[in-house]
């Protein structure tokens, strides 16, 4: 199924001029827990899925209160050098959303 | 039971709020006012430029309602980040506002004005001595970058606030600050847990954000007791949830469980969201770790001068062939101006194809038209000029296989097409200083407003 059935929030926003970081939050606490279970979202999907080095990938966690994932990586460039198309790296979430993701076993019919 | 109310009117000074929000937050009889005036997200240019993000009027508007109020109920009004990124440019714009107001207003009260400025000739100092790093992926810090910065300005904590409270300051007009000290040195002057006064102060700082459904522009309040505080929104139409407010924990910040800021860091690990009405969420367990004082310093710098052009494009051949058209567009423009080599950059921004997300667009197909913008940064104005305008028009004009309509390849909204954005800056310094006292580079100067 895609990632965006099962998220009440996808974002992007710069943590500082430098870095950018990614919230996921999960649409309940089941779904989270079985996305959490399931490792979902790691650092190396996020390296892949942005075409940078695991690397830039500088912190990937799952945040319980929250029901949320984040990931924090290497801006692209720095907020606003020659280049930049998104100064506030508001709008770098895109390709989250048609990510498929696979919840593990019996996640269609889950009574947990 | 012992209570701290504080009102967080907006999310920065300036983005404003509805006056039945304010009068609601009014009568739950704050201790304190506190509010957030800055930011580095709108990028380099306000702070290397020393202009404010936000209209004078919007800040002007905004503080008649504060210090009004503030000076009503006689309690302390606390303003961090002065006029966006709190250099002394910042500042004395922010400071001359609410001169402006005081004396509209007729009202007087002793203020407290920080300044956040560092000097060139301190940061080079310290660089030699190794008190300064690289916060996160930043590149070393070298002297050039330290003397092309126009302004430097560095993130206070709650210190230098105590310091303005200690001297009987009604109105603490404070440079660049860490955003959660803004709201948690009243609490803490008071004896409050400092753990729990900034992981409060992190949520206030951008007010009703935090709330469902979010906004820039409206109050929160925050109550702090000994071992809990609660937020709830002042506006009657939004809520805190659990959701809204644990997901705001995350807002901007590189890890949810540790954030970093002078002095410290607040940890997460322990902390607890409980919904204790409808529109309250209470939050427990935050607590603060100190360790040797660092703050943040930002620097931007001039690289030169930008001129931009907007234009269509709704020819499927031009589209079809529009990389190849931008690599000779770019060739063609770098020879005709080659004795200019190294002094400009030309670049292009193509929105309905990868304009957005650039290399990463998982999906650079163009649709039916695009929409094209040209920028060009040149070490002078003039150069700018002459390279925009070179690219313009022999992208206008430019031939390619197929061509059917050869009156021209762009469909210019606006005459003037070119627009001169003005100075280009870019982040200089972004790294950490340590400091012997956490007041060493934060001067507090009283005056006697009005009186």
């Amino acid at each position: 199924m895609k990632l965006v059935e099962l998220a009440s929030v996808i974002r992007t926003k710069n943590a500082g001029p430098f870095e950018l970081t990614i919230d996921v939050i999960f649409k309940d606490r089941e779904t989270y827990q079985l996305a959490k279970n399931n490792n979902i979202l790691n650092a190396a999907l996020i390296a892949e899925l942005y075409n940078v080095p695991e690397s830039d990938i500088l912190t990937a966690i799952y945040f319980d209160p929250a029901c949320a994932f984040k990931a924090t990586m290497k801006r692209k460039m720095p907020c606003g050098d020659l280049g930049e198309n998104d100064i506030y790296g508001a709008q770098q979430h895109a390709p989250l959303l048609d990510l498929e993701v696979k919840l593990g076993d019996g996640d269609e019919h889950s009574d947990s | 039971m012992k209570q701290l109310t504080l009102l967080s009117p907006t999310a920065i000074l300036g983005y404003g709020f509805p006056d039945s929000s304010f009068e609601r937050g009014i009568s739950f009889g704050p201790d304190v006012i506190a509010v957030d005036a800055g930011s580095s997200d709108p990028g380099p240019y306000y702070l290397g430029s020393g202009k404010c993000f936000v209209s004078r009027v919007a800040v002007k508007r905004d503080l008649t309602y504060l210090l009004r109020a503030a000076r009503t109920l006689r309690v302390p009004l606390v303003i961090g980040s002065a006029g966006g990124s709190g250099a002394k440019p910042h500042l004395e714009w922010c400071h001359d506002i609410i001169m402006e107001v005081a004396k509209e207003e007729g009202i007087s009260f002793r203020l407290a004005v920080i300044s956040a400025d560092v000097q060139h000739s301190y940061l080079k100092d310290a660089m030699w001595d190794g008190r300064v790093k690289s916060l996160g992926p930043v590149p070393d810090l070298s002297e050039a970058d330290i003397s092309e910065s126009t302004y430097l300005a560095a993130q206070m904590g709650i210190e230098p606030f105590l310091k303005a409270l200690d001297g009987g300051a009604d109105v603490i007009l404070a440079g660049r600050s860490y955003d959660p000290a803004v709201f948690a040195a009243f609490p803490v002057w008071k004896g409050y847990n400092k753990g729990l006064a900034l992981h409060l102060g992190k949520i206030l700082e951008c007010a009703a954000i935090a709330a469902l459904p979010g906004s820039g522009s409206d109050c929160m309040m925050g109550f702090l007791e000994e071992d809990c505080f609660m937020v709830e929104p002042a506006n009657t139409e939004r809520r805190a949830t659990v959701e809204s407010v644990a997901a705001h924990t995350l807002y901007e910040k590189s890890d949810p469980y540790l954030l970093p800021g002078p002095g410290g860091e607040l940890d997460l690990y322990k902390t607890e969201f409980e919904q204790v009405t409808d529109r309250r969420v209470a939050v427990k367990g935050s607590s603060f770790r100190e360790q040797p004082y660092t703050v943040k310093v930002e620097g931007a710098k001039k690289i030169g001068f930008r001129v931009i052009t907007i234009a269509g494009a709704r020819d499927p051949r031009f589209i079809e062939h529009l990389d190849e058209i931008i690599a000779g567009v770019e060739e063609r423009t770098i020879g005709n101006f080659q004795w200019e080599k190294g002094k400009f950059k030309l670049m292009f921004h193509i929105y309905g194809k990868n304009g957005v997300l650039g290399e990463q667009e998982p999906h650079p197909n163009a649709g039916h038209e695009v929409g094209i913008v040209i920028e060009a940064v040149a070490k002078t104005q003039e150069l700018a000029e002459a390279v925009l305008g070179f690219a313009r028009s022999t992208m206008l004009h430019y031939g390619f296989p197929g061509r059917l309509a050869t009156a021209g390849n762009l469909a210019f909204p606006y005459s003037p097409s070119d627009f001169k954005v003005g100075e280009a800056y870019v982040f200089s310094v972004h790294h950490l200083l340590s400091l012997a006292s956490p007041n060493e580079i934060f001067p507090v100067i009283f005056e006697e407003v009005g009186s």
